[in-house]
């Protein structure tokens, strides 16, 4: 059962990620791009990582892919042209693509001592614990400062989104004062 | 039906990340669009982060998969402040090809 999920849903994976790269209008690639998370979300669940199963879903195939969805809309962006692109991308980008992927792989596949991925087998062999056990335990007591910060990154994020995306001050100022008279 | 049996390597898992990584490089260098070239690094951060839920089933670790939340975390802060850069560079300059926004080009 598990090579079969693992090679449709690796599939998904470079199959979304390849069309994300040939497609040419932005919401064909959004939507595949949802594909590769979505995908990528199964594969937590084969490796036993069910909560960022469900945060991969939740995060990112909802929030964060909405929100791209939402400004690819917003701004009406239409079929991209194509150029020829960079000089500096076509001699150094791809070369260094090739020789990344190509150290990466001999590493990877060269590599002795890995486990193999037993299906439903978590982290802990402890019947009466659970990965989310575990996961919750070391995130509320060692970690809980930094998760406290992560939501002051987020609420400046969220500071910085308004600020930036909204129309310009002096504008709206403007429009007030008009409004007033 | 032996084969279903099996137990996959965990090198598939990690060479699959490393091909999705290198997919993601690719399209940030050859989209010509800004939306999809932010898309493709959200989609070499998925990568690394498959990476770091394998390790953690190698190791036993369950703070690998405590760092691939606080990445989740801070990817959607950046998107949502990146979304904002481009409505505002969009609003500036009318255009979203990446061609086009050349201004602190050399």
């Amino acid at each position: 059962m598990h090579p079969i999920l693992f090679f449709l849903f690796a599939g998904f994976c470079l199959a979304g990620a390849i069309n994300l790269l040939l497609q040419t209008h932005p919401i064909n690639s959004a939507l595949s791009l949802i594909v590769v998370m979505t995908s990528l979300a199964v594969l937590y669940l084969l490796l036993g990582a069910e909560f960022l199963f469900m945060a991969q879903i939740i995060v990112y195939a909802g929030a964060v892919m909405v929100l791209f969805v939402f400004v690819v809309m917003l701004l009406n962006a239409g079929r991209e042209e194509r150029t020829l692109g960079s000089r500096a991308a076509a001699r150094v980008g791809f070369p260094a693509v090739v020789a990344v992927l190509a150290v990466l792989a001999s590493i990877i596949l060269r590599a002795q001592g890995l486990d193999s991925v037993h299906l439903g087998t978590g982290l802990t062999s402890d019947p009466n614990s659970s990965n989310l056990v575990l996961l919750s335990q070391v995130l509320f007591h060692e970690l809980l400062l930094p998760f406290e910060v992560t939501s002051v990154l987020i609420l400046i994020a969220i500071l910085g989104a308004v600020a930036l995306a909204r129309a310009d001050g002096s504008k709206v100022g403007d429009a007030e004062r008009t409004s007033e008279k | 039906m032996n084969f279903l049996q099996q137990d996959v390597p965990l090198n598939w898992y990690l060479l699959l990340s490393a091909v999705l990584f290198s997919l993601g490089v690719v399209g940030f260098l050859i989209k010509r669009n800004l939306i999809t070239v932010f898309m493709s690094i959200e989609l070499m951060l998925n990568a690394v982060n498959l990476s770091f839920v394998a390790f953690a089933y190698q190791w036993h670790a369950v703070k690998g998969q405590i760092f691939v939340f606080f990445v989740m975390m801070v990817a959607a802060a950046e998107a949502a402040v990146g979304l904002a850069i481009i409505i505002a560079v969009f609003r500036a300059r009318g255009t979203l090809a990446v061609d086009r926004i050349d201004l602190m080009k050399l």
